[in-house]
């Protein structure tokens, strides 16, 4: 496998490749199991006990209970997946795209209103402009 | 023989089947979308297609990473609404047809498109947004469906090509079905999903309405052409989900080569979403 890829440069972009889906297997297949109902009470009645049930490091581990959004993402999660938690949670897509990049979810639906966030100085890291998130390098 | 009555490329973006299924398309950021849409409604109305196939994604419901068809027919009798984390939408049952789904599995493998066959699987917004969409809130679903299900979740997705090829594949098979009521059987096929988003990391939010409308432009009018978009391209100018937009090839690939353009519409936003619609028929 290819250790350099051509979106690489994207920035604040987190594309689920192969790479990706090995590190973060086993924290997407938790999420996944936040579709069933009885497996969403477990969790409720006790996150870290149910986290034990899946194989996932200290460090995706720590993110899930900490709801670190951007965190999941740079631990392998996938974004369908890890909204599975968001959903449990009763947050929205733009409370978590808020997370993520730095603002409110009030804030980031406003964004949104506003025409959403321009391609204009985002389509590469190096494009110099005010606009863009300085964190957003994704490799 | 079957009868196409057109293609139909929507976005599929949940919120908006939130918005129909809890009453609030009268509110005033959902008024003007749905709005744009009546045309579509109407149209739909008018032409009653039988069987709409319709080519979606599912996103971490009926398939999760321990599984990944690339493209997935369902030949189903029934589909059921998946539970997406809130239970599942409070839609109809989806209505299969197993006999043109069975012909389709079968030609399509015959013409060396090597499709995965599914039995039982639930579907989710991908496939039932585009229903409410079209149909609003019925009783029952008033057609038929033929859910293909594609991965554009796992990176990478097929190819635009690929999937105007797929398209292609499947009006041989629609062509040739001689099913029990093939005759005038009324055919709409959907591509879903798209247009320009992006819903992860530092960069969600962002959208691109001149992508889309040159997207749809060269969609109509230059297919062959469009379909060669690397998915680099999708992913760095319509954001990391709006790659879903290859799977309005596989519906193009359906279609003749000229088309006219009967409707199209773009709205900013529906939650994180450039949403689009756009119809298409066989050039009279």
């Amino acid at each position: 496998m290819a250790t350099a890829r051509d979106y690489d440069d994207i920035p604040g972009t987190y594309v689920f490749d192969g790479r990706r889906s090995q590190q973060g297997y086993h924290l997407n297949m938790f999420c996944m199991s936040l579709n069933d109902e009885a497996n969403r009470e477990r969790f409720r009645a006790d996150e870290a006990a149910y986290l034990d049930g899946f194989d996932l490091t200290p460090q995706q581990r720590t993110a899930v209970l900490e709801r670190d959004w951007l965190g999941l993402l740079q631990l392998g999660g996938n974004i369908y997946y890890t909204f599975k938690l968001a959903i449990f949670d009763g947050l929205s897509m733009q409370d978590v795209g808020g997370a993520m990049s730095g603002v409110s979810g009030g804030e980031f639906a406003q964004m949104m209103i506003d025409g959403g966030r321009s391609i204009e100085g985002n389509r590469r890291v190096e494009e110099p402009t005010g606009t863009r998130s300085s964190t957003g390098h994704t490799s | 023989m079957t009868q196409i009555v057109g293609g139909i490329g929507t976005s599929h973006v949940p919120a908006v089947g939130a918005a129909i299924d809890n009453g609030k398309q009268d509110e005033p950021y959902w008024r003007p979308f749905f709005d744009k849409i009546q045309p579509a409604r109407e149209w739909m109305a008018a032409e009653q297609p039988d069987v709409c196939i319709i080519v979606y994604n599912d996103h971490a419901s009926a398939f999760s990473l321990q599984l990944i068809p690339t493209f997935a027919l369902g030949v189903a009798a029934e589909f059921r609404p998946a539970d997406e984390g809130y239970g599942p939408r409070r839609v109809p049952t989806v209505a299969g047809h197993p006999e043109l789904a069975w012909h389709l599995a079968e030609s399509l493998i015959g013409d060396e498109f090597d499709i995965t066959i599914v039995n039982k699987m639930d579907v989710d917004h991908g496939l039932t947004v585009p229903l409410s969409v079209m149909y609003g809130q019925p009783g029952a679903w008033p057609c038929r469906v033929i859910p293909i299900c594609v991965n554009v979740i796992q990176y990478p997705p097929p190819s635009g090509k690929r999937c105007l090829s797929l398209g292609r594949a499947i009006r041989r098979a629609l062509d040739s079905y001689e099913g029990s009521d093939a005759e005038g059987l009324r055919i709409a096929v959907f591509g879903t999903g798209g247009m320009s988003h992006q819903l992860q990391g530092e960069r969600a939010g962002l959208v691109n309405p001149d992508f889309d409308s040159a997207f749809m432009d060269e969609l109509i009018a230059e297919p062959d052409a469009g379909c060669l978009r690397p998915h680099t391209e999708y992913i760095r100018e319509a954001g990391s989900e709006g790659i879903e937009l290859v799977m309005w090839f596989v519906m193009r690939g359906v279609l003749d080569d000229q088309v006219d353009e009967v409707y199209r519409m773009n709205h900013v936003p529906t939650s994180n979403t450039s949403n689009g619609l756009l119809i298409l028929q066989n050039a009279q």
